[in-house]
């Protein structure tokens, strides 16, 4: 038996201990205290009541709104097609023995960049400006369609590059992941399946999908508390004033109500914080009922 | 003979449907490939781009003709994006250095040795890996504000050197070393902690390579701490600085300049991903998110 020795245990634990309390258990309390301190001040820290003002007002907020909007677009457009992309190259990487190796790191290269660096050459890319309608335009143009002005022009053509750039940073992870799984699915299956003349189709419904099941449902409920979690790609698309440009997210809300040009409302921070909280649970719990049914592990 | 040259015919037909099918996954494969490396090869293109040269082409070439460096002097001498290299730099190393420490002494408290309340306690950490970080970040912002820490190493670095996950990872790790081992050293009277770092460390070595490495892309990229905590551009990390670059860098909208500092700041992780490739890649596929 290892020998009970208390006082140095915690001793062993007490940086952790203390960075954990002061940075992380602390503040978990104090962002429900704060969410619900009635006209708080940052400067006087005093508050002159308690309820659920601060609720109602980011629920009434009109860029609250509108960032709820955005990122729920962002979200439904982005999970299922980076997914199910992801899916398909990882199928085909699969299949090729050939460049494989080259292919997979070129692939995983968004990965280590910088999203705020990288995402400014989106920015080049897509803007249209007065020297140049830029490289995407002129595209555009030579199949006979016209310029659009992608960065600050129409909302839909914004919402387009915001989340093309989001597949494109997520990518990697998903790729990564399911190669690997798709890789470790035992051989015999398949070779059983051959015995048996299966068609390809029927194979990869019947023997590949279930397997990489686990992986799959792993990717769509990070790929989902991720996409909900939208903020930076945004800023390096459309720079830090997210409101004007009418492409925030609901961290960015958060984000811009603590600090910024309109901040200093830790209390609607927390407001908006908490409610963002509350539909992420709800979208996981809900993912996990479903993965119930459909997902198989061995 | 007539059978013969049938399935000669089959034979032959299923090697052409491979081949066609060949072809189309490699295309496939090379045009997502194209679309990945287009914005690194634009970055460099442009970044040796003239500013005379770049706004001269009103359909942009996808060659330079006259390649030039001075994008790079300009990166470093109009605007202090070295100071915001060394901060980056000083703010992932300490970052990451005082992380391990404080990750391996508690993964070791809870793999080796034994006190009240560790299961419980252990289960407290786990539930913390639930938290999402923009519900402490707010608290996080207010504390480091009335410690008087903004603009400061201290206030960038102190909230980000705990991690539950990385503690869980090389718990799981330390388990699997052999109790006997311990019993040796012990025997042997070796300390603890002389333990811990002579042997223990040594032989989870690839867990801890992994977190190091995640821990420092973490660092290098971070932008929303960064941010909410410095306003003092002596203070900037990179991803702070690049934003401010764009906002107000070089004035007249200098894209090749701005591009040159895209081109610096991805540089070393680009590089620090091609000489670890193998590790960076096992690494996130065990204990990854993003994405």
């Amino acid at each position: 038996m290892i020998e009970k020795n208390n006082l140095k245990a915690w001793l062993y634990l007490l940086p952790a201990l203390i960075f954990m309390g002061i940075f992380m258990v602390y503040p978990l309390v104090d962002v429900f205290i704060y969410s619900f301190e009635e006209g708080y001040n940052f400067v006087s820290q005093t508050s002159y009541g308690t309820g659920f003002y601060n609720f109602s007002y980011v629920l009434h907020d009109t860029y609250f709104l509108q960032a709820v909007r955005n990122t729920f677009i962002m979200v439904i457009i982005t999970v299922p097609i980076s997914t199910g992309f992801a899916l398909l190259i990882s199928l085909a990487l699969n299949s090729i023995t050939k460049l494989r190796e080259l292919f997979q790191t070129v692939y995983f290269l968004p990965y280590v960049t910088n999203t705020l660096a990288v995402g400014l050459v989106f920015m080049v890319l897509f803007k249209k400006t007065a020297y140049s309608d830029g490289l995407i335009n002129l595209l555009i143009n030579f199949f006979g369609g016209e310029s659009v002005d992608f960065i600050d022009g129409p909302y839909w053509a914004k919402m387009f590059v915001m989340c093309f750039y989001i597949i494109w940073i997520v990518l990697p992870f998903k790729v990564l992941l399911l190669t690997s799984a798709l890789a470790s699915v035992n051989k015999t299956y398949y070779n059983a399946a051959k015995v048996d003349g299966t068609g390809s189709f029927r194979v990869f419904m019947k023997i590949t999908l279930p397997m990489i099941s686990p992986t799959i449902f792993y990717l769509v409920i990070t790929g989902f508390i991720g996409a909900f979690k939208e903020y930076s790609d945004a800023v390096a698309l459309f720079g830090t004033d997210l409101n004007a440009a009418g492409m925030n997210t609901i961290v960015g809300y958060v984000y811009d109500m603590l600090y910024g040009d309109s901040g200093g409302y830790p209390s609607f921070a927390s407001a908006a914080a908490i409610v963002l909280f509350v539909i992420v649970l709800t979208i996981t719990c809900i993912n996990l009922l479903v993965s119930k049914k459909h997902v198989y592990y061995t | 003979m007539d059978n013969r040259e049938q399935t000669l015919r089959a034979e032959k037909n299923a090697r052409a449907v491979k081949t066609v099918k060949n072809i189309v996954i490699y295309a496939f494969l090379a045009v997502w490939g194209l679309m990945v490396l287009f914005p690194f090869y634009w970055m460099v293109l442009t970044s040796f781009k003239s500013y005379a040269s770049y706004n001269g082409e009103k359909i942009p070439k996808f060659y330079v003709t006259d390649p030039t460096f001075d994008n790079f002097m300009n990166a470093f001498s109009q605007v202090p994006l070295g100071r915001y290299l060394l901060n980056t730099f000083v703010f992932t190393v300490v970052t990451t250095f005082v992380m391990v420490i404080v990750i391996t002494l508690a993964a070791f408290a809870f793999s080796r040795l034994e006190f009240k309340g560790r299961d419980l306690l252990f289960t407290v950490f786990l539930s913390m890996m639930m938290i999402p970080g923009e519900l402490i970040v707010i608290t996080n912002f207010v504390t480091i504000t009335n410690m008087d820490m903004r603009n400061t190493f201290s206030g960038l670095i102190l909230p980000s050197v705990m991690s539950v996950f990385y503690v869980y990872l090389l718990r799981e790790n330390f388990a699997q070393v052999p109790d006997q081992l311990y019993y040796a050293a012990k025997v042997d009277g070796t300390s603890d902690l002389k333990y811990l770092f002579r042997v223990m460390l040594p032989i989870c070595r690839p867990t801890v390579v992994t977190i190091i490495i995640l821990k420092v892309i973490e660092c290098w990229n971070s932008y929303v701490w960064p941010r909410l905590i410095t306003d003092d551009k002596n203070y900037f990390l990179v991803s702070n600085g690049i934003q401010e670059i764009r906002q107000n860098g070089f004035g007249r909208e200098n894209i090749p300049a701005m591009m040159a500092a895209v081109v610096v700041i991805s540089l070393p992780l680009i590089i620090l991903f091609l000489i670890f490739r193998r590790q960076i890649m096992a690494g996130v596929s065990r204990g990854g998110t993003k994405g």
